[in-house]
């Protein structure tokens, strides 16, 4: 079953862990089969927010929400169960300084009972 | 195997269903993997049991006779929903795919299953108030009506929490079983809170009249004994000895007049020697294992007391040192309380009060009743009255219990 693990934290607490650490956790997790994606992202001084209301675009500078922990990152993995997606969890290194929200993915159904089924980017469904 | 008659075979029924109802439906759950479905299928079985039996007898194995029952109608069930709704074939061949042994209707397969559900139903990905509730429910078979009382809220809140415990171990997909070894300590520990709180409903209830109940408390020391039947560990040794020597007190603790009687007055007599013997046994076993954690230590002190002919003949020397350990294990202003009271047995009022006012003054316990009337028992026996009265006067702003408040209003009249 698949889980998005969220990656909070603050910011100076996560800008100070070594890329290598990630680098290496992340393909440890590749290599186990269960990590489907990852991504680390850029501090929230790169952020920009989009809202479109009654057809009118706003754009505003920064996050959607001014937090103390911040979104850092994401793991998208596939989990036998919640036990096995939280041990994935607490294995992720910034786990340690921030928190990790892990939340299972819906399956979207159309009203015609068809399930989205999205090909990645090999093309693998 | 001959033929039996109606009422004989409700009274067998009805004896099946209050010693086996919760155990089938342990089983029922892990087979169909779901605990709506589960309990359906289970009523059907029982239903389909006052039918048969009559004219076919009891059957040697009536627990083996109503899981079965209960899965095929519980499959059956599955497959009547999925043409309507479309759901995924998979569960339905999970369901069936598990066959019956006659290897595993044997007792301890069957414990496991209640011990899967305790676990499951404690899980920490659930809120801290469902899992109570829903141990409740699911493991001790108590009503939503019952959950509530015992919880100070609403039914309806105690069925939403339930409702939402189901669907997050559904969606989420909490899987059903017993935690591996490296993640038992943390997960075990969850559970006998949730069974401790249990027993602690039971033991006084929060308001009303009833001092007790005991059907709470009964409960939580049956699920005690599930768990050290199959986790032996010394956490559980600790607490199920702390219930079994709180509960020996049972008989004593309330006069005829359904009045609080307290542990210096309680007629010794009337305590429970079995369970308390019991209750020694396993704490002096937990001790043996040199893991001794907070709930042993509470059993420790319980034991002293149980023990010790009268209040004056008791060790509070040895009890203070017991606590001094116990707020090294789990600091809290309660126990710091608890040990206050101790030490003025051991040293006098005096000393005591002194730690009592320090607790107080740190802004901790304020809204704690029993920390008032600690202070005001100990402001009595000093001959300082006027802060006795108010001390008395601030615990009865604090507490509902109807013997608890006749108590306090008896002292408080006593010395105004």
């Amino acid at each position: 079953m698949k889980y998005v693990c969220l990656v909070y934290g603050e910011e100076s607490q996560i800008g100070a862990m070594a890329d290598d650490d990630c680098m290496s956790f992340d393909a440890g997790l590749r290599a186990e089969g269960v990590c489907l994606s990852s991504e680390a992202l850029q501090p929230v001084r790169t952020s920009t927010t989009v809202r479109v209301r009654n057809g009118r675009v706003a754009i505003t500078d920064g996050p959607f929400a001014e937090t103390k922990e911040q979104l850092a990152g994401f793991y998208l993995i596939d989990a036998r169960d919640l036990d096995h997606a939280l041990e994935i969890a607490a294995s992720i290194p910034p786990a340690e300084v921030g928190c990790i929200e892990v939340r299972p993915v819906r399956e979207l159904v159309s009203t015609t009972g068809k399930k989205h089924v999205v090909a990645d980017v090999q093309g693998r469904k | 195997m001959g033929e039996v008659g109606t009422a004989q075979i409700r009274e067998i029924v009805d004896q099946v269903y209050r010693a086996e109802s919760r155990r089938i439906l342990a089983t029922l759950i892990r087979l169909l993997g779901d605990f709506d479905l589960a309990e359906e299928a289970m009523h059907e079985a029982f239903a389909a049991a006052m039918e048969q039996w009559q004219a076919d007898g009891v059957p040697s194995n009536p627990r083996t006779w109503l899981i079965s029952a209960g899965r095929f109608k519980g499959i059956d069930t599955m497959r009547r929903r999925s043409r309507f709704e479309g759901s995924a074939p998979e569960v339905i061949e999970n369901a069936e795919g598990e066959r019956i042994d006659p290897a595993e209707m044997i007792d301890k397969g069957i414990e496991d299953d209640e011990l899967r559900l305790i676990f499951t139903c404690c899980h920490p990905a659930l809120s801290a108030d469902a899992r109570a509730a829903l141990t409740l429910r699911e493991v001790c078979g108590l009503t939503t009506e019952e959950i509530a009382h015992a919880f100070l809220t609403k039914p309806s809140a105690i069925a939403q929490r339930i409702v939402r415990a189901k669907a997050k171990i559904r969606d989420a997909n909490i899987p059903y079983q017993v935690p591996a070894a490296r993640d038992l300590p943390d997960r075990l520990d969850t559970v006998l809170h949730v069974v401790y709180l249990v027993f602690n409903e039971g033991y006084s209830a929060s308001f009303g009249d009833a001092l007790t109940r005991a059907d709470l408390s009964g409960e939580a020391i049956r699920l005690g004994r599930v768990l050290l039947d199959l986790l032996p560990e010394p956490d559980v040794m600790g607490l199920l000895s702390l219930m079994l020597l709180q509960e020996s007190h049972r008989p004593a603790r309330s006069s005829d007049t359904g009045d609080l009687v307290l542990l210096e007055h309680q007629d010794r007599d009337l305590w429970n020697r079995d369970m308390i013997a019991e209750g020694v046994a396993l704490v002096e076993r937990a001790f043996s294992t040199r893991r001794v954690g907070p709930y042993t230590l509470q059993a420790a002190i319980a034991a002293m007391h149980a023990e010790s002919r009268s209040s004056e003949e008791t060790d509070w020397a040895e009890i203070v040192a017991l606590y001094d350990l116990l707020l090294r294990a789990e600091p809290s202003p309660v126990v710091e309380l608890n040990r206050a009271v101790a030490v003025a047995m051991r040293d006098g009022p005096d000393a005591g009060l002194n730690l009592i006012e320090a607790i107080l003054s740190r802004g901790e316990l304020a809204e704690y009743h029993l920390a008032h009337s600690a202070r005001a028992d100990l402001c009595r026996r000093l001959g300082k009255l006027d802060d006795a009265r108010a001390s008395y006067r601030k615990a009865l702003a604090l507490t509902q219990q109807g013997p608890e408040r006749r108590f306090l209003e008896r002292r408080l009249s006593e010395i105004t």
